[in-house]
């Protein structure tokens, strides 16, 4: 019963993630964490806390867990830019998905039809598979991007005005979304987003180091892709 | 000649004593240095005082209310002195016909070098109902607004209506309630904005004061607020903001932490953010205000705050995904739908397993 065993495969294994890009992703992964569940209880706080206000600071604390993860989260994606700009090819993947490429769109097509349980074996990819590619671009690039200006905008208002948070982000930010109110309305739900992504990415890379052809969950430990089988890889379409 | 501000305090039996007390408050209460007390008294001898339209559209006078309610009770006599003597058909002596002819007197009179005060907005419903929801003088209130706009030296949009809209202007907005600086042919006048239902008195007599002291606007936000009194949040400058840090709130009205005036953050507070000087300036004269009386923060003077659900949530409701919607409900549902979804996606995985670890084992066979 026990599935094809890793070491089976004749194909070597591929160097995908570089340490810098596996520690970013942990570190990612980590302040994403503390930032759901902070974020989450500085929109519901905890119930209220009895005695004197000076021997307390537990708002206080919590939003400084949210700021201090926030920083973190933000200098971490700069830094992964930085990596897709001076890394190895994987590391800029699934930030310039190949979206003219047809044969690529089929491969998002054919992993959609692996996941719906429609074709019986999945395609072999050295990096991400062409769906991941898709979902990493929309909602972890761009996602990212997003929490990051609204976070520092939301930032800003507490700086106030002449704070570089205020100046770069919440001078035009709190006018584009019409008031303060809706900035952290939409940051909140990025937060849903985040968490339903998270949920899904989780799921997906236990379900895929079980049932696809490569390595998945070791590799954003060692680095090193290994595969299960000795067929070719189908990086590209 | 035009009389000076001081000329009409004179008048009104202020004593010079009195007139530079209120120089000295004011030039506090714009958070100018005490060296500009001087400065504001040269204005209001010298420069001839600064002519006033003021106009009513959809409103409901609540800033008229406030602004005659400005504390210090000079501030009250310039001020209004000031402006009845040309057009504020809410509190001027004359009516009718001959009220309606100080407008174009003055349009004439002082051209460009008027200020418009628009107290409420127009209805734009022009289609439906021809624009009759605001009619004055039997015309359409849109009318009297952009004429008096076109030769204005500046536009002072008091109160939330004229800022942003406001309960008229509330989904479905029937009558087209449009704030002014998105009011078709407005013109070109710079518009100031003076939010809040009703803005603090003292806040509408400081702008006022400003620009005549100073013949210009004040600086304003990107959203056209004065800076003055609108950078800073309720939430910046609540005496009841150690609570929030500390982590202690009202959780209902009538709980041991209401008593105790704890934050009214989950309560549904609106402080953290609302841009106004409430928690500074405080109303009828500096008594109180909503969050000291126990009450949160509605965010009056923000954008859209009559279309984002209760007053009394936290997280405010998004409309565009139904009636009482919230980023948590919205967001949990998604989660939860996410949640069932894997898991029945992980029994099929399962199974499929199972199957092909049979075939596996049949062709071992």
């Amino acid at each position: 019963m026990s599935p094809p065993a890793i070491t089976a495969s004749a194909q070597p294994a591929i160097y995908v993630y570089e340490a810098p890009l596996r520690i970013w992703h942990w570190v990612n992964a980590l302040s994403v964490l503390v930032l759901c569940v902070t974020g989450y209880f500085i929109g519901s706080p905890l119930p209220t806390m009895p005695g004197e206000a000076s021997d307390h600071f537990l708002m206080g604390y919590i939003r400084f867990a949210h700021f201090t993860a926030g920083y973190i989260f933000a200098i971490g994606f700069v830094f992964r830019i930085y990596w897709a700009l001076v890394g190895n090819k994987h590391s800029r993947q699934v930030f310039f998905p190949p979206f003219f490429s047809k044969d690529w769109w089929g491969g998002v097509w054919h992993e959609w039809k692996w996941y719906m349980f429609f074709a019986g074996e999945p395609r072999k990819y050295s990096g991400h598979n062409p769906l991941a590619t898709l979902v990493m671009f929309f909602v972890l690039v761009w996602g990212t991007i997003f929490m990051i200006i609204t976070g520092f905008a939301l930032y800003g208002e507490g700086t106030q005005a002449g704070s570089w948070a205020h100046t770069m982000f919440t001078s035009w930010v709190v006018p584009l979304f019409g008031q303060s109110q809706d900035v952290h309305t939409w940051h909140h739900l990025g937060m849903w987003v985040i968490i339903v992504f998270a949920m899904t990415h989780i799921y997906v890379a236990f379900r895929e180091d079980i049932m696809s052809r490569q390595s998945l969950i070791s590799t954003m430990v060692s680095g090193w892709r290994m595969f299960k089988d000795d067929r070719d890889v189908d990086d590209g379409r | 000649m035009i009389e000076s501000f001081y000329d009409v305090m004179r008048r009104q039996g202020i004593t010079r004593r009195s007139f530079l007390k209120y120089c000295s408050l004011t030039a506090a209460a714009m958070g100018l240095g005490p060296t500009f007390a001087p400065q504001i008294a040269n204005a209001m001898e010298n420069k001839p005082r600064i002519p006033v339209l003021w106009l009513h559209g959809l409103e409901c006078t609540c800033c008229s209310e406030s602004f005659i309610r400005s504390a210090h009770p000079l501030v009250k006599d310039v001020i209004l002195s000031m402006l009845s003597l040309d057009y504020d058909d809410t509190i001027m002596a004359s009516a009718g016909h001959e009220a309606e002819a100080i407008i174009d007197e003055t349009i004439e009179k002082y051209k460009g070098n008027y200020i418009l005060a628009c107290e409420g907005n127009p209805g734009l419903d022009e289609g439906k109902t021809g624009g009759m929801s605001c009619i004055i003088g039997g015309r359409p209130y849109t009318e009297q607004l952009r004429k008096a706009a076109k030769d204005a030296m500046a536009i002072i949009s008091w109160g939330s209506c004229a800022s942003w809209g406001c309960v008229q202007a509330a989904r479905p907005n029937p009558t087209r309630a449009t704030p002014i600086h998105k009011v078709p042919d407005i013109g070109t006048a710079p518009i100031i904005k003076v939010p809040g239902c009703p803005p603090i008195a003292e806040v509408m007599t400081g702008v006022v004061t400003y620009i005549l002291t100073f013949g210009k606007l004040p600086s304003l936000d990107r959203q056209g607020r004065p800076l003055m009194f609108y950078s800073q949040r309720i939430h910046d400058k609540c005496y009841r903001r150690p609570h929030f840090d500390a982590g202690q709130f009202v959780e209902k009205f009538d709980d041991e932490s209401a008593r105790r005036g704890y934050c009214l953050y989950k309560v549904g507070c609106k402080g953290p953010t609302t841009y106004n000087a409430c928690s500074t300036v405080r109303w009828n004269g500096g008594l109180s205000f909503p969050i000291q009386a126990g009450h949160p923060c509605i965010g009056c003077s923000e954008d859209g705050f009559w279309d984002k659900g209760s007053f009394y949530d936290r997280l405010t409701n998004i409309p565009q995904f139904g009636i009482e919607s919230n980023a948590d409900r919205i967001g949990g549902t998604a989660a939860a739908v996410v949640g069932v979804a894997t898991a029945a996606h992980a029994a099929g995985s399962v199974l499929k397993r199972a199957q092909q670890n049979k075939q596996h084992k049949g062709e071992q066979e």
